[in-house]
């Protein structure tokens, strides 16, 4: 009989290293003859560099150099290489590195960088993504034309698009004119912070033989590796990044984060080992965070309330450097529509360059900000053809045979959204109304929001396995996934405990990234982690199973396809009795003579993305996806009219993720997104003051759910199983994020009767928003 | 009187029921001297600031946000990190709720419920919601962490 781990409750495997306080992250680490750097950070949003004055730092006890931008003043990046690691000439959003000191100590180098002279000359500065496409905007990146990017991005030199995703399907002009309901909308958001409790580091060392060591907190260690060698020419085996667990990642630890800039420093002494710290301001608005939107929707209906045509305009606040933000915007593209069925679409999505702090990769990934503009308009539509949102989005939801923005087809792994909207209905009580009234000043209020996302990765994106025995016939799985809390390393194990029936217990699992020992694996970025590493995970039991039958054959004088793995054996199917232990096999076997055969076991498996294709630039055409995940969420609120204050009671997901391999796990990432997702709404984003300098650097002004402020969850899934997918998977790990703005906002516009068209949704916007939607009328 | 302090200063901590010797800066907070020189890493500097508790230890029975404290007024103090409670009835509700994801801020909520249900048999929802709300958590969305201190309240 089988025993089956697949679709259990099992136990996270650090679970003990984190309650006890013994998980080791970066900053934990030990290294001997460590230097420390500290880093000077521009006061400015724009301005000019006009001399930086760095002698009196060099003076400083315990410094050993001090570096500025022309020490290596080259534009660097993953998509879009756009950003030097220290300013060269101009600095172009507050709080960006401008100089740096590397001292024997922390504490030697924050007292000598507060030394260091600089005199700037202020520029007019970009406050917006919509003023960046103004013709009197400063050009913030002259020289946007020399930089290097990927195919599918496409910038616009002498302007300050970084990035135009174009999607051209159908005939929207024609559905414009037959149209029997038409809404125009705009919405906005700032940028803001992904506030991974842990801060970013890295520790860089060049070695004696040109060995480069990077230690990260890194969720894409190959990346790293390889961007370090093509922008410093360095052979990419000369380096090895290593990845330990890390504190919360969310997107904001993908791409090149402080590596190459550590990378230099250490260069800059001779190759001596060097550490980077951000403290909590810097890590909120030196390195990148969330990007801001600013969205033009209209969206056209029949008589019988279907979605006819969308016609999209999406303006990605990027801020200074648009490295990453460039593929966020081509996702955003790639999704437009949310998910529903949309024949005809124009949609032209900007990423544009402001004197914000940069954006990276946010979980959701472009999808959470079209979602809540897309959303709210579907509310706002409901509203023009007087229906039920909820039967408007059930008449309108995609499903099989439908096609997406980019005319992939939805294929048969397509999930049940209509099966979702109705559990999440059920769920929230949507039968009860949109608003009920309690008393004189409070009402409840429900909104709903949809979600589907795709991720947006390479076409030849790839992870990889290998399996490796001890002689207790336990198993070792090598894989370079990042563990970031989400919880894979416990899924492959169930995966690998299943293919090869062996008790959990005896299948370990490699915690640490290190991209010398580990099988190549793009990012752990994309909710692509289980999908990716499963496939391969299954496949390198496979290969292990193969071999150890076939040492067994020999031994046992039988065909290897009489032969079971199973309880750490591996015997006759037809007659179990007749058998060998794993562990008489895994190492080679041994003859009672001393005659050894078969060697040790090694399966290996890989997995790469099938079937995907770059896009059309004009059309947009193309297959970017290689799966969706469906879903309907959903928010019950108590709002107070006189003060315009709320708490959210209850929260609900139904999303359709495929077999869900182990269900406490997929729930903690979904609550955990739907918070995320909420807080992102309800209160967080920069806020900037006339001269866009950031005025809410600091968790304190900051503001992300505390305990207390979380809702009720209510978590549900359906699994129509992913064909290509791990025993049927789908990713799940950021999905949970993206339809809870959305829902939010709509019932906060259900309770005050008002369209609400921004964010975050703090009492001031909400009454701001009700006003001048009054004044309208 | 303000008692000053100039130089290095050598002091004593007791920590985990541990007498520690320990050289330290008038300037330095008692998470510097844990983290840097007790190798007691368990806290965590998230903030610096006192806005996020990821730092949080006990003093004398009591949490505090061990950034927000400076090291050489701790002596004379029972201090107790995250390396000090061993298998107690929250850190096994922990694991068994899913209380945690990445762990970073998990050492400091641990801390912080552990002193909650040692001050409290039976805490009510208001009680544990003023004392875990001083830590922050961006993995969770906090259903586990609350799962977790019912369960131990549920077993008493």
């Amino acid at each position: 009989m089988t025993k089956s781990f697949v679709g259990k409750s099992i136990k996270r495997n650090d679970g003990l290293d984190k309650i006890s306080g013994d998980q080791k992250y970066l900053d934990d680490l030990k290294f001997g003859g460590l230097l420390y750097a500290s880093i000077l950070s521009s006061p400015h949003a724009h301005a000019e560099i006009l001399n930086i004055d760095i002698k009196e730092a060099e003076n400083s006890p315990g410094v050993k150099r001090v570096l500025t931008g022309d020490y290596h003043p080259h534009a660097m990046g993953l998509y879009l290489g756009d950003k030097p690691p220290l300013a060269v000439q101009k600095v172009r959003y507050y709080g960006e590195p401008v100089a740096a000191v590397i001292a024997k100590s922390k504490a030697d180098a924050e007292k000598a960088v507060q030394k260091i002279r600089v005199k700037y000359k202020k520029l007019n500065s970009v406050s917006s993504s919509r003023e960046s496409l103004k013709k009197e905007a400063p050009i913030l990146h002259q020289n946007l034309k020399n930089y290097n990017h990927i195919p599918d991005v496409v910038p616009q030199p002498n302007s300050n698009i970084a990035n135009l995703t174009k999607i051209r399907k159908g005939n929207y002009q024609k559905a414009a004119k037959e149209a029997k309901y038409v809404i125009k909308e705009k919405f906005k958001f700032p940028p803001g912070d992904h506030v991974a409790m842990e801060n970013r580091s890295a520790v860089a060392e060049i070695k004696a033989n040109g060995d480069v060591q990077i230690y990260s907190t890194t969720q894409a260690p190959f990346v790293v590796k390889e961007l370090l060698a093509f922008n410093f020419d360095i052979p990419t085996g000369k380096i090895n990044v290593i990845a330990p667990p890390i504190g919360g990642g969310f997107g904001g630890k993908a791409g090149l984060q402080l590596e190459g800039l550590a990378y230099i420093l250490s260069k800059s002494v001779g190759g001596k080992p060097v550490k980077i710290v951000n403290k909590r301001e810097d890590d909120m608005v030196s390195s990148p965070g969330h990007i801001g939107l600013e969205a033009n929707v209209t969206i056209t209906a029949d008589e019988q309330a279907n979605i006819t045509g969308m016609d999209l305009q999406y303006y990605f606040d990027a801020g200074a450097y648009a490295d990453y933000a460039v593929n966020v915007s081509r996702a955003a593209a790639i999704s437009a529509t949310g998910p529903y069925r949309v024949d005809n679409l124009n949609c032209d999505s900007y990423c544009l360059y402001t004197n914000h702090p940069f954006a990276t990769a946010y979980r959701g990934f472009g999808h959470i900000e079209l979602a809540y503009v897309i959303e709210r308009s579907i509310d706002i539509l409901a509203k023009k053809i007087d229906i039920d949102p909820v039967k408007l989005r059930l008449i309108n939801a995609i499903s099989k045979g439908d096609t997406t923005p980019t005319r992939s087809l939805m294929d048969n792994n397509t999930g049940d959204l209509k099966a979702c909207i109705n559990k999440t209905a059920e769920l929230i009580n949507w039968d009860q109304g949109s608003v009920v009234k309690i008393d004189n000043d409070k009402v409840i209020a429900r909104g709903m929001g949809l979600l589907w996302k795709s991720p947006a990765m390479p076409t030849n994106t790839d992870a990889g396995a290998i399996l490796t025995f001890n002689n207790d016939g336990s198993v070792n799985l090598h894989n370079s996934i990042v563990e970031i809390g989400q919880g894979t390393k416990t899924a492959l194990r169930q995966i690998v405990a299943e293919k090869l029936q062996m008790p959990l217990n005896k299948v370990h699992i490699t915690s640490e990234v290190n991209t010398k020992t580990g099988p190549h694996d793009w990012a752990t970025a994309a909710s692509r982690s289980l999908m990716m590493a499963g496939r391969a995970a299954i496949n390198a039991s496979e290969d292990a199973i193969q071999q150890l039958k076939n040492t067994a054959a020999r031994v046992l004088r039988c065909p290897v396809e009489d032969l079971t793995v199973a309880e750490q054996k591996v015997f006759m199917t037809d007659e179990p009795n007749i058998f060998i232990k794993v562990r008489d096999l895994c190492l080679g076997y041994v003859y009672e003579n001393g005659n050894a055969i078969g060697g040790q076991i090694i399966g290996r498996g890989n997995y790469i993305a099938r079937k995907l294709s770059s896009m059309d630039p004009k059309t947009g055409e193309g297959r970017p996806a290689l799966e969706w995940t469906l879903g309907a969420q959903a928010v019950k609120i108590e709002f107070n009219l006189r003060n315009y204050s709320y708490e959210i009671k209850k929260a609900a997901s139904t999303m359709d993720v495929g077999k869900v391999i182990n269900p406490d796990l997929a729930r903690g990432q979904v609550t955990g997104a739907m918070a995320m997702g909420l807080s992102f709404a309800r209160s967080e984003g920069f806020s900037f003051n006339s001269s866009n300098l950031v005025q809410n650097d600091t968790l304190r002004d900051y503001k992300i759910l505390r305990y207390g402020e979380h809702p009720n969850y209510y978590v549900e899934f359906i699994e129509t199983p992913q064909g290509d997918g791990p025993f049927g998977a789908r990713g799940l790990g950021e999905q949970g994020v993206i339809g809870m703005p959305g829902a939010l906002a709509n019932a906060i516009s259900n309770a005050v009767n008002q369209e609400i068209k921004e964010l975050p949704l703090i009492p001031e916007l909400i009454y701001k928003n009700v006003k001048e939607g009054h004044n309208d009328d | 009187m303000m008692i000053t302090y100039k130089g290095n200063k050598e002091i004593s901590l007791k920590i985990n029921n541990e007498i520690y010797k320990v050289v330290v800066k008038p300037n330095e907070t008692l998470l510097n001297i844990l983290r840097d020189k007790l190798e007691l890493t368990g806290p965590k500097a998230g903030c610096e600031n006192g806005d996020c508790g990821a730092c949080t230890v006990l003093i004398n029975d009591k949490p505090f946000k061990s950034c927000m404290a400076l090291a050489v007024e701790m002596e004379g103090n029972d201090i107790t990190t995250i390396e000090g409670l061993k298998k107690t009835e929250i850190q096994k509700a922990f694991i068994d709720k899913e209380g945690y994801q990445c762990g970073y801020c998990t050492s400091g909520f641990i801390v912080n419920a552990y002193a909650l249900l040692d001050k409290y048999k039976k805490p009510n929802e208001q009680q544990i919601k003023e004392w875990l709300n001083s830590n922050l958590c961006r993995c969770t969305g906090y259903e586990g962490i609350e799962r977790a201190v019912n369960k131990v309240i549920d077993n008493r």
